[in-house]
């Protein structure tokens, strides 16, 4: 394939979802919102230590691509990982435990919240590391090809990542070898307080693909269902053997960087992302409700159910215990 | 018995572990055209074809990384690192990534990936081909390390690194890719964490790390109608077999560490530091180390040479400290 013959779009016939699916993807997006807003409360209150990277405002992007994907699929992330993994795993619980340093969580407390890993699913981490997660994607996807298999792998990285210099070896083996990765560059147009503007030479990072020879796409990352059915062809592509694709996901990061980190950005941008014109959960409501998939009444129902599950998984995570310290060298090596 | 070479042990070890497991493969620069640039994966192509010895792009952060995917999704990956020094490119993948993902996972995933990096001085390569970074990697929780010496531990180190399901940093050394040995037919593997004493005394301990231990038996043989000097190869730097090196030292009473790696903060102090917490009544005098310069790796052969402990400097050493 020359570099002509790249499309700029892997959109093509949008694979069907159903009712079940679309509520779904809506409470999983509820869900993480609400997770990280009750981590932000939890870390304020000093119940959760340490550093915390929120997701709030781009739940699309993860639940849109891990939508497409199956349990032995992988996924990797970064050090904003808390919704790529809620949707990989979507384990309240587990994952709530974690963030409160406890023996249950899913990496039993050692982890923390850049370090969530969860093995049945495929998740294979979050990554204290920008663009840690990167060669490791390339690993996975390599993996599934040496044995045959049709598994893929999502990469979830950012506009901050994609300037490391390791994005553009992997991208370039990952097209050499015709690997079943996905590079998702989710583009919340900030990289800690750094804006896109100011770190990077162009205003999108998909067209590098074409450098490649690796198919590209830029989509509305504030519409689940768009990235649903993106990402959807990526994934096809790749387990009819196809390799790789890149798609930049635009998105905006509501909270501040470590959830507490002041930045320039004007107030008046922060209200239009976080208004129903462009709020992710607000327009897939208006969606559903519009298309009469579910009525205000039900969505309201499901918010409720979220509350509760979230509060069973802070009740969960609180009355964990914490690891043993004599459990110190645990893991360090395997026996 | 038959005769074999550093860098054909290497490759049988490979052989011999990709025929019992299919999970192995080896990858890195160049190890795919005619056996690689030191000839350390020959036969493989042969016997496995491409799909397990992959030739890369000259990406080492990428390939690491890739190593550590890999093992996260059950392979076990042979990184081969054409010249230690490269490996500095893949920090990241290598030491906050394959280290401590079976930590910071909580034990939910192994790491078996083998590092094999060739490493060292003494080739004229000057100071970015020559360096030794047995002392970084220790000091790195997560990682094993070990360092053959002979033909008989080239094959049977790695045989147990690859078996191992955690990082194993094997650095080999190239002045003795060439050395042929007597050994064995067939498999053998020497265990991860199993000093090997090389020659008996009763004198002074030397601990001495890779090529060292072809000098330490030089200067031990050039005093042995003076001293009688026992030389321990610990092979293993993580995990160190201390009970072995205690156990000489509690016979003869003086400790010389040799290693060809700067001195300073390097695994010399390490194992001063371990014999005299936990052997101090044994010693008779200061244990000392004698290692490479503090200074990088020059070209020209005569600063080269100075740079790095010699059969000469050695000898001296001992004699200093036994008062010969």
């Amino acid at each position: 394939m020359s570099a002509k013959d790249v499309k700029h779009s892997v959109a093509g016939a949008a694979p069907e979802v159903s009712k079940e699916q679309k509520l779904h993807m809506l409470r999983q997006m509820i869900s993480i919102r609400r997770f990280e807003e009750e981590v932000k409360r939890l870390y304020c209150a000093g119940v959760i230590t340490g550093a915390i990277h929120l997701y709030v405002g781009q739940e699309a992007v993860a639940v849109g691509a891990c939508a497409c994907l199956r349990d032995d699929d992988y996924a990797t992330s970064g050090h904003r990982p808390h919704g790529h993994c809620l949707a990989k795993v979507f384990d309240l619980k587990r994952t709530m435990a974690e963030m409160l340093g406890r023996e249950t969580g899913l990496s039993r407390g050692r982890g923390g919240s850049m370090h969530q890993f969860d093995k049945a699913k495929g998740f294979l981490g979050g990554n204290g590391i920008v663009g840690g997660g990167v060669g490791i994607a390339l690993g996975a996807a390599f993996a599934s090809k040496y044995r045959g298999t049709d598994q893929v792998t999502v990469c979830f990285f950012s506009d901050g990542a994609s300037n490391q210099g390791v994005v553009h070896e992997a991208m370039n083996i990952a097209a050499l070898w015709k690997l079943p990765v996905i590079w998702l560059c989710e583009n919340n147009q900030i990289a800690a307080t750094t804006t896109v503007a100011k770190s990077t030479c162009t205003p999108d990072i998909a067209p590098r693909a074409e450098a490649y020879c690796i198919p590209w796409a830029i989509c509305d990352g504030n519409d689940v269902l768009e990235v649903y059915r993106t990402v959807g062809e990526a994934v096809a592509r790749a387990r009819r053997g196809e390799g790789s694709t890149f798609i930049e996901c635009k998105t905006y990061r509501l909270e501040p960087h470590c959830g507490i980190i002041a930045d320039e950005r004007p107030k008046e941008e922060l209200a239009l992302w976080r208004s129903p014109k462009k709020d992710c959960i607000k327009r897939f409501e208006a969606v559903l409700v519009r298309e009469k998939v579910c009525t205000p009444e039900e969505t309201e129902t499901m918010h409720q159910q979220v509350e509760q599950d979230l509060a069973d998984a802070v009740e969960f995570a609180r009355k964990s215990p914490f690891p043993a310290p004599e459990t110190l060298y645990d893991n360090v090596w395997s026996k | 018995m038959r005769k074999l070479t550093y860098a054909a042990a290497i490759c049988e070890a490979q052989c011999e572990e990709m025929a019992r497991d299919d999970r192995v493969f080896v990858v890195g620069e160049d190890v795919d055209i005619s056996g690689g640039v030191y000839k350390l994966t020959c036969g493989i192509r042969e016997k496995f074809g491409e799909k397990r010895l992959i030739g890369t792009p000259i990406s080492e952060e990428a390939f690491c990384g890739l190593a550590v995917g890999a093992a996260m999704a059950g392979l076990r990956p042979i990184v081969e690192i054409m010249y230690i020094d490269f490996i500095l490119m893949a920090m990241d993948p290598v030491v906050n990534q394959m280290a401590k993902v079976q930590f910071m996972s909580g034990g939910q995933f192994r790491m078996p990936v083998v590092i094999r990096a060739q490493a060292g001085a003494g080739t004229a390569e000057a100071a970015q081909h020559s360096q030794s970074f047995e002392a970084w990697f220790s000091h790195t929780p997560g990682f094993k390390v070990c360092m053959p010496a002979t033909v008989y531990d080239a094959k049977g180190l790695l045989k147990s690194a690859i078996r191992d399901d955690n990082p194993v940093l094997v650095i080999e050394n190239r002045v003795l890719f060439f050395d042929e040995e007597e050994v064995p037919e067939g498999e053998w593997t020497v265990p991860l964490g199993k000093a090997d004493v090389a020659r008996e005394g009763k004198d002074i301990t030397l601990v001495a790390t890779g090529i060292m231990r072809r000098k330490a038996l030089a200067a031990a043989k050039a005093l042995e109608r003076q001293v009688s000097v026992e030389v321990i190869d610990p092979r293993t730097i993580v995990p160190l077999d201390i009970e072995t090196i205690l156990g000489s030292v509690g016979k003869t009473g003086r400790l010389l560490v040799v290693h060809e790696s700067p001195t300073r903060n390097g695994i010399g102090a390490e194992i001063v530091r371990r014999v005299v917490a936990e052997g101090f009544d044994y010693l008779n005098g200061p244990p000392k180390v004698l290692a490479g310069a503090d200074t990088p790796i020059p070209f020209s052969s005569t600063l080269e040479k100075a740079a790095l402990p010699q059969e000469e400097t050695i000898t001296r050493a001992v004699k200093e400290m036994v008062g010969a």
